[in-house]
């Protein structure tokens, strides 16, 4: 803790939250003190991505984000987009992926950030979004971290639910486990 | 010891045995819900944190702690001063445990760089933070032994307390020369099977203390309930185990202590050791409030557990045409500072390696297990066979290019089969083995026979290694599994167990066995476990056990569930009970001499494994189809659960059962990897990876899979990244996800897995394991695959482009 403590307001998951909190306190202490208890920390060195929510509608890694930096902005964890994450879920779900699950919050937070990244790029460009390359998603979700899967079964998951929403890319067959791969 | 037998003809019609069932969680862990340790501690707890050593050997001459409590909501601190001076292990191994009693909550010598030396209790992290750094400890600082391999024998010895204990003989402990454990197991006459040999490989192979890394660190709150008693919720493998040790460590019977395990966020044997949940318990029971411990990364990391590191001398000998004559293992294990699984892991350097050369006509394995002042060693999925098989499938992988060999072809010439007696395996017989088939089909999906062991891509090379893997399902004769099956009002169940799902999915498979058996769907099974309290005993999720022994205990539950059904039944129809069939909804009574009654001759042909087992065949009375013929009377399930139940006949019924297996019987896997190194950096990538695993009787294809990818990327990353380091004083170098590399979603391939079921006869519909032979092949695989596209054998893990490049 350093200095006094400072007044902040977030709209957290629709709702305007305030509170007295340091100014170093970090935004991942901060939502889960306030009930938000999908947000983990697996790290503490800003490595293992199970921290992600949204500032503003970004992906943030909420341990890096100090309070005096959140404050004024719109809060958004996995509570909040109970609704937006259920077909991703199911896709997890049914592939086994989330296996343990605790770093499942983090990366639902990011890819549902991609795909609307994807959204909003084609709409800035004038353009129909695309199902994003695997290359793409391993990279935009690198800094997600998973002990349980080596990452298969996510992939499977991702893609399955990517392809849902974009379509299948054209050299890209959707496939299952087991079945062609 | 009676064991059931099953026929591999089951196999065929199963419903739920094999199906993609999704995990009973997996909708609540995928929103995020608050299941797990940290998500539901009391309101008014305690945060405690911990003073670690910054010494690896030292004796505290004086520690004060006055100016830490005085920190404004510092509640109290203790030392090695406040706590029983009763010893024990952390291991979570059925007792009396083989590892030594060589530990205290907190202890007058540190033996390690993290050890513990003081507990602060605070109503806060930042009163806890700040009165951490105001203990004052002056350190008679020792020298320490860093370098286990010279650890044996030297004139420092690292445990000297005087009411250390070892609880068998067996182990041959010689703490006096810093020796944990160690053992010889022969056969045959190996100096003369040597003699025989063409060619010996003599090489010395090095495995490091990798971390587990589970995404959620070790963790764990306590409370007092409304009796008196402690409460632990933990997140950990081994609840019947850490109500133990919490006991031991206090000082108090285990009827006072009560383990809670709720949701899991991964364990892969980390959390088959003890670690925070003493502190938290002593802290309790001295206060009376609750009290919670969240370790960082950085503690689990440094100041908890992790895999054996281990030096493995081989000697391989062999004829000129391939065939394996002789093998001669020595093991050298680090236990670190204190004694955790340190006697049983190193075994499985042995007994799950050298079987796979079963024919060879002489093997010897002997082993020591040492202390040394580095991070005590506890258990890691694969145990020490993924120690031994990095060792024994390189040196088969050295002796085929020496020889010119294909190591497919080898590997396919020397290979066990099933039926026999195993040497190094307790002379267990083998009933299932689909080895042969797992190599071949890899090799197929690969494309084996058309692609050379290396090829020359310009600015890198791309090399092709293999190798194979087996593992135990369960420990013989000493793990137990149990359950309580319970009918409930209108006819469903509840399935109470002692298993622990760590995220694998347990109580998903376990409630498939309960379906199957019961011959309904899944969500009429409600999963409940653990709590000490309530759950029946079992020795916990670990040694691959669940599935086999557990899964075995929830059929015999079931099987007892239903015979009692149909006894009650046939009394409120007036029917003979061996008329009454149950079809899972309805208890159908038939004329008499309509249903088969099961007889001895039904029993499967089935050979002991020792002359005291009789195998008895299962009496086939779980819920069944009807015939065609009408039946003569029927009660619904709904009506019968109802009339017993909750009515006026009141007679809950609930089945206990039991599971403990003679044998172990081994799963096993292929491993097939395609790397490139780049010519100018050395990075090893892994493009392809294939393996195909026979885990007996599939149970859920997408866990089972899951498993095997997930095992696989933990493999590649203890082959290529994770590089666990120690400065020149002891202090591990490798504390964060900075420095201790996993891999991330860039490093690892689509990893491709297919299964070869064979059938197990003694496990429930012929399931085997799993969870852990799945991570042994990739090191050797890799290994391999960096030695065909440089000509450099890297016995030295991890193969960082350093070594693949320019050789060790």
């Amino acid at each position: 803790m350093s200095g006094n403590l400072i007044d902040v307001a977030v709209v957290l998951n629709g709702k305007k939250v305030t509170a007295s909190v340091a100014p170093d306190q970090s935004l991942l202490a901060f939502v889960r003190d306030h009930g938000c208890k999908s947000v983990k920390c697996a790290c503490e060195t800003t490595n293992c991505g199970l921290c992600t929510v949204w500032l503003d509608g970004r992906a943030v890694l909420s341990c890096a984000v100090p309070m005096v930096r959140a404050n004024g902005h719109e809060v958004t964890t996995l509570e909040g987009l109970q609704a937006e994450s259920a077909d991703f879920a199911r896709c997890m779900a049914e592939e086994g992926a989330e296996q343990c699950g605790f770093c499942s919050p983090g990366l639902i937070m990011n890819v549902l950030a991609m795909e609307r990244e994807i959204r909003d790029r084609s709409v800035a460009q004038g353009i129909e979004p695309a199902m994003p390359t695997e290359d793409d998603m391993n990279a935009y979700l690198a800094g997600n971290l998973c002990r349980c899967t080596g990452y298969t079964s996510q992939r499977r998951a991702i893609r399955r639910y990517m392809e849902s929403r974009f379509g299948a890319a054209s050299d890209d067959a959707p496939v299952r486990a087991g079945e062609g791969e | 010891m009676s064991m059931i037998v099953t026929r591999e003809s089951e196999r065929q019609g199963l419903t739920h045995i094999g199906a993609r069932t999704v995990k009973k969680d997996a909708a609540a862990l995928l929103a995020g819900k608050p299941l797990y340790t940290n998500d539901i501690v009391p309101a008014d707890v305690l945060t405690l944190k911990i003073l670690h050593s910054p010494h690896a050997f030292a004796r505290i001459v004086d520690i004060d702690t006055s100016r830490a409590c005085k920190v404004p909501g510092v509640v109290a601190v203790y030392t090695y001063k406040d706590v029983p001076n009763k010893r024990f292990t952390l291991a979570g191994q059925s007792y009396p445990e083989a590892s030594p009693y060589d530990r205290l909550i907190l202890d007058e010598v540190v033996r390690y760089v993290g050890d513990e030396v003081a507990i602060v209790a605070a109503e806060t992290e930042d009163a806890a933070d700040r009165a951490l750094k105001l203990i004052k400890v002056d350190y008679d600082v020792m020298e320490p032994v860093l370098d286990f391999t010279q650890a044996k024998g030297n004139p420092i010895v690292i445990h000297t307390e005087d009411n250390y204990h070892v609880n068998g003989a067996w182990i041959n402990n010689d703490r006096m020369h810093n020796v944990v454990a160690s053992g010889l197991s022969e056969h045959g006459d190996l100096e003369a099977a040597f003699a025989e040999c063409d060619i010996v490989v003599d090489e010395t192979y090095h495995t490091l203390a990798d971390a587990q890394a589970m995404m959620e660190t070790f963790r764990s709150f306590a409370e007092i309930d409304a009796y008196g008693r402690i409460t632990v919720t933990s997140s950990t493998q081994v609840p019947f185990h850490v109500r133990r040790m919490v006991a031991n460590a206090l000082d108090i019977p285990q009827s006072r202590v009560r383990v809670v395990k709720p949701r899991i966020g991964g364990g892969f044997g980390a959390k088959q050791t003890g670690c925070n949940e003493i502190f938290c318990a002593f802290v309790t029971a001295k206060t009376g409030r609750p009290s919670k411990i969240i370790y960082t990364r950085e503690e689990t990391l440094a100041s908890s557990n992790s895999r054996h590191e281990m030096q493995l001398h081989v000697r391989l000998g062999a004829k000129n045409d391939g065939t394996i004559v002789a093998i001669d293992l020595y093991t050298l294990s680090n236990q670190g500072a204190y004694g955790e699984h340190g006697p049983t892991t190193v075994g499985l350097s042995g007994h799950k390696s050298l079987p796979l050369y079963n024919h060879a006509k002489a093997s010897r394995f002997a082993f020591d297990v040492v202390y040394s002042n580095t991070m005590p060693a506890g258990a890691y999925r694969g145990y020490g066979a993924t120690q031994g098989l990095f060792a024994v499938e390189s040196a088969v992988n050295e002796l085929a290019d020496r020889l010119g060999m294909d190591p497919c072809e080898i590997r396919l010439k020397n290979l066990v089969t099933p039926g026999e007696r195993l040497a190094q395996y307790d002379d267990n017989e083998l009933y299932s083995c689909n080895a042969a088939d797992c190599l071949r089909r890899a090799m197929e999906m690969i494309g084996w026979a058309d692609k050379p062991l290396r090829q020359d891509l310009g600015d890198r090379v791309r090399g092709l290694g293999v190798a194979l893997s087996m593992q135990g399902s369960a420990i013989a004769k000493i793990d137990i599994g149990s359950v309580d099956l319970r009918v409930e009002e209108t006819g469903f169940y509840t399935l109470s167990i002692g298993a622990t799902d760590m995220g694998t999915g347990c109580d998903t498979i376990l409630a498939q066995f309960a379906a199957e058996a019961l011959r309904c769907d899944t969500d009429r099974i409600v999963v409940h476990g653990v709590d000490t309290d309530v759950s029946p005993f079992d020795t916990g999720s670990y040694a691959s056990a669940s599935t086999y022994l557990t899964g075995m205990a929830v059929l015999k539950a079931a099987e007892q569930l239903i015979a009692e059904l149909r006894r009650r039944a046939a009394g409120f129809m007036g029917v003979d009970v061996n008329d009454v069939l149950f079809d899972g909804d309805t208890m159908l009574a038939f004329a008499p001499g309509t249903l088969e009654v099961p007889t001895d001759g039904d029993k499967p042909e089935f050979s002991g494994i020792y002359d005291d087992v009789e195998a008895i065949a299962r009496s086939y009375h779980l819920a069944q189809a009807a015939p065609d013929a009408e039946p003569v009377a029927q009660m619904s399930l709904i009506e019968l659960a109802n009339k017993l139940v909750a009515g006026g006949d009141g007679d809950c019924l609930t089945a206990h059962a039991a599971a403990s297996s003679p044998t172990s019987p081994p799963p096993f896997m292929s491993g097939i990897a395609e790397v490139d190194v780049d010519k100018a950096t050395g990075k090893v990538s892994v493009v392809d990876y294939v393996s195909v695993v026979d885990c007996g009787t599939v149970v859920n294809e997408n866990l089972a899979r899951v498993q095997a990818e997930g095992g696989i990327g933990q493999g590649i990353g203890m082959a290529l990244t994770e590089d666990v380091q120690y400065s020149d004083t002891g202090r591990m170098r490798t504390r964060s996800f900075m420095t201790y590399k996993v891999p991330t979603r860039l490093d690892l391939p689509n990893i491709r897995v297919e299964f070869a079921p064979s059938y197990e006869p003694t496990g429930p519909f012929g399931a085997k394991s799993i969870g852990e032979v799945v991570i042994n092949t990739p090191s050797p695989a890799i290994a391999s695959a960096v030695a065909h596209a440089t000509g450099n054998y890297v016995r030295t893990l991890p193969i960082t482009p350093e070594k693949a490049l320019f050789g060790e």
